[in-house]
């Protein structure tokens, strides 16, 4: 066993990348101001005094180009981990990204491949605006060959960015940039936490990981079954909480591929199913999920699967407390669904 | 609420004392039925350009992205500077490789026209580009191609069965029938797997010579993309990302005057050259008369021979004209003069490479006449043996559950469910 330290979200995904840099010489790191400045979130600081010029480098800001190079140099041999310093920015590689990079080994058969792994701060909550808070993975789950990624804690963020690493596949990992340095429950008006004495800020140093396609319950019980990932698994754990409601509540941790049988295992268990993301509602994420649920468990539910996400607008700056689904809005969606 | 698009507000204030603005739209010389007329053209004497050496900083050599690089004279002898006095073996093992391009593309043209396949795209006038640059690099530096550079495959002696199986796409394709015909991979002949996307292969090909760089290996890279998809901004992306890490790699702009139907003013010809575009990214910026087989390898030498010694990228553009249609869906005849490709002032790059080896004394028409014979029956015997594993539509593909293959590089159950039930509905459908 290795030793364990508490570290917040930006530590325990900076130790992923030391890991394995350490372990495999193929792994570079680079993206925008990632080098000797370390991340704009501080999430490569260190790396390149560590490893070196040639494999941590500042790059050119064109989204496009960065991905494009990383599809080279996996090409090469190499395991890319580029960064997209936000979410939002990452439209200018999309065909990078789902023409290129997810579609290398099916349309070569295998001859080539493309083992990066795109890393991305995203997610609303820190009054970012519309262009440094969206929640755009439904785009990247709605595309074949592409695997997407959310940890939700410290530790999570760690094990799953070396299997992400370590991964052959392109996977997108999204970096819930609101509780980088602490969990949050969705209550804006309240001090931020940090993630002192938070159980999984406990990180072992060294190397492990955590498979992509298996969900974490985050909290079991047998009321209802809560689908959520990233920063909402906090939010929904605070109003569990408030509510004193015995809910199970399944942090996905990975899209694609999904934990199907835990899912499924749970709103057989509960018979009730409500499903909270930050994206936008009409074609996100969650209406796959709610497909999923109704033809796998229909004849077991006692009430309406609901939806609670972000609406179908670009994210306001002024409004994001509106906009963003925090306790008040899963509250009221668990009423509803426990009436019944 | 005002609407934005109101007419009055477009039009702006009235009244006010100044000419009217006017949207230059570009339009080609010639169209169909109009006399094509190439004497505008500069072409500089073919011993005109000067050649610096290969680690001649950019800003030294502006001149050579505005001029041409030419080897071989109106008379066929390989004259100035940039003459790379190859031996005769290489000059024929040069013709024989692009005669058997032309060879090929004819063949497969036709077997597209006869049902067997869906689609082909023919590179007839711009043989010289692949087959010049494939020679001049060494065999394990990385090709990224553009779709019309299957002269690189060619010049590589990859089987053409293999291609033809491909275009096929049957049971003997290795792609296994995913891709559209002549979207070609082959890793063992140093070639990337090409997509249809335009100029996405630009920054990869960055990127595969930046990890060499990085790794302290010797190889190098080089792409390949037309001049109308110097547009995208993958190839401003690249040329970026070249630039700024110096990157052992080569990027050809085959400047074959035609994009599907936009002659190349819609991707700035009118206001410069394609070569230039290295100037503004401070790169080494070569034009190259793309007819002539020994200028288009005496550039790529020296652009080779430029990112070997750690001097950086070049940009060639390789100036040549598409002599057919885009593919076997577009008809020329529709857009452009059909004059053009028998006025096309560099003539044609087999007949000149001949002319060339005919005066070297190493050559004649006799044996030209039969290489071109040999070459179409070693085509028409390679076409038969593909054909035996299927042409497309009639049942000889890969199996069915394949489809699922290779999206990932473990199958998710999603998709073995998805295959499973894709199975099931075709049995229960007695199929």
């Amino acid at each position: 066993m290795t030793d364990t330290i508490h570290m917040n979200m930006i530590q325990a995904i900076n130790s992923a990348m030391d890991v394995m840099m350490e372990r495999d010489p193929t792994v570079v790191v680079m993206g925008e101001d990632v080098g000797f400045f370390g991340g704009v979130f501080r999430a490569t600081a260190g790396l390149q005094q560590k490893y070196g010029k040639n494999r941590v480098f500042d790059t050119p800001i064109t989204e496009c180009g960065i991905i494009g190079v990383a599809v080279g140099m996996g090409a090469y041999g190499l395991r890319p981990v580029p960064e997209i310093q936000f979410a939002d920015y990452i439209y200018p590689a999309l065909d990078q990204l789902v023409s290129e990079a997810a579609r290398l080994r099916y349309r070569s058969a295998g001859e080539f491949i493309a083992p990066m792994t795109v890393r991305s701060p995203f997610g609303g909550g820190i009054f970012g605006g519309q262009t440094h808070s969206q929640s755009p993975e439904g785009i990247f789950t709605h595309c074949s060959g592409i695997k997407t990624v959310i940890p939700s804690t410290p530790y999570d963020a760690k094990g799953l960015l070396i299997a992400a690493i370590e991964d052959n596949d392109p996977t997108i990992f999204f970096e819930p940039k609101r509780i980088y340095n602490g969990p949050f429950d969705g209550e804006y008006d309240t001090p931020a936490t940090s993630w002192a004495g938070h159980a999984d800020a406990q990180v072992p140093t060294g190397y492990y990981r955590i498979p992509l396609g298996k969900a974490r319950i985050a909290r079991a019980g047998g009321a209802l079954t809560i689908l959520c990932y990233g920063t909402m698994v906090h939010v929904v754990e605070h109003t569990v909480a408030m509510l004193g409601l015995d809910a199970e509540i399944v942090d996905l941790r990975s899209l694609v591929p999904l934990d199907i049988e835990t899912i499924e295992a749970s709103v057989k268990k509960t018979g009730r199913c409500l499903i909270v993301h930050e994206a936008t509602r009409t074609s996100g994420f969650g209406a796959e999920l709610l497909a999923q649920v109704q033809e796998r468990c229909f004849h077991h539910l006692e009430a309406p699967i609901e939806r609670v996400t972000g609406f179908d607008t670009p994210y306001p700056h002024s409004l994001e407390w509106a906009y963003f689904p925090g306790p008040v809005r899963i509250r009221e969606a668990i009423n509803k669904i426990m009436k019944d | 609420m005002t609407d934005p698009h109101d007419s009055a507000r477009l039009q702006g204030e009235a009244g006010r004392n100044l000419p009217p603005l006017r949207l230059h739209v570009p339009e080609p010389p010639a169209r169909p039925g109009e006399s094509a007329d190439f004497t505008h053209f500069d072409i500089p004497a073919a011993d005109a350009a000067p050649r610096p050496d290969e680690t001649a900083q950019p800003a030294t050599m502006r001149d050579l992205a505005y001029g041409l690089v030419r080897v071989l004279d109106e008379e066929g002898a390989a004259v100035g500077q940039w003459n790379p006095n190859l031996p005769p073996e290489t000059l024929l093992r040069m013709l024989r490789a692009m005669a058997l391009t032309r060879a090929f593309d004819a063949r497969m043209f036709r077997a597209q026209r006869q049902g067997k396949t869906s689609f082909y795209m023919k590179s007839t006038g711009e043989e010289a580009v692949s087959i010049g640059a494939a020679l001049a690099l060494d065999r394990d530096d990385m090709c990224f191609p553009s779709y019309r550079q299957q002269g690189i495959l060619i010049a590589r002696d990859w089987p053409i069965i293999d291609m033809m199986n491909q275009i096929y796409s049957n049971k003997g394709d290795r792609l296994k029938g995913r891709q559209l015909p002549i979207m070609y991979s082959a890793r063992e002949a140093g070639f990337f797997s090409i997509s249809g996307n335009l100029t996405t292969q630009y920054p990869q090909a960055v990127g595969w010579a930046m990890a060499s760089a990085a790794r302290g290996d010797t190889r190098i890279a080089a792409t390949w993309c037309g001049e109308g998809s110097t547009a995208e901004g993958d190839f401003h992306s690249a040329c970026t990302f070249a630039s700024v890490y110096r990157a052992p790699v080569i990027m050809n702009v085959v400047n074959n005057q035609w994009a599907i139907s936009s002659f190349s003013g819609f991707a700035g010809a009118e206001a410069t050259t394609f070569a230039a575009r290295a100037v503004g990214y401070g790169i080494a910026g070569l034009r190259v008369d793309g007819n002539d087989v020994l200028a288009v390898y005496a550039a790529t030498r020296w652009a080779a021979d430029r990112a070997r010694a750690n001097a950086g990228p070049t940009l060639i553009e390789h100036f040549t004209y598409r002599v057919e249609g885009h593919s076997t869906s577009d008809d020329p005849t529709a857009y452009r003069s059909a004059e053009e490709s028998s006025l096309w002032p560099l003539g044609d790059p087999i007949a000149r490479l001949k002319q060339h080896c005919i005066g070297l004394g190493i050559w004649d028409e006799d044996r030209h006449a039969a290489m071109d014979k040999d070459l179409a029956e070693m085509v028409r015997d390679a076409a038969r043996e593909a054909e035996k594993n299927g042409i497309l539509g009639h049942g000889l593909h890969h199996p069915m559950e394949s489809m699922f293959e290779d999206v990932f590089e473990d199958m998710p159950w999603h998709l073995k469910e998805q295959q499973q039930q894709m199975l099931d509905e075709w049995k229960a459908a007695g199929l």
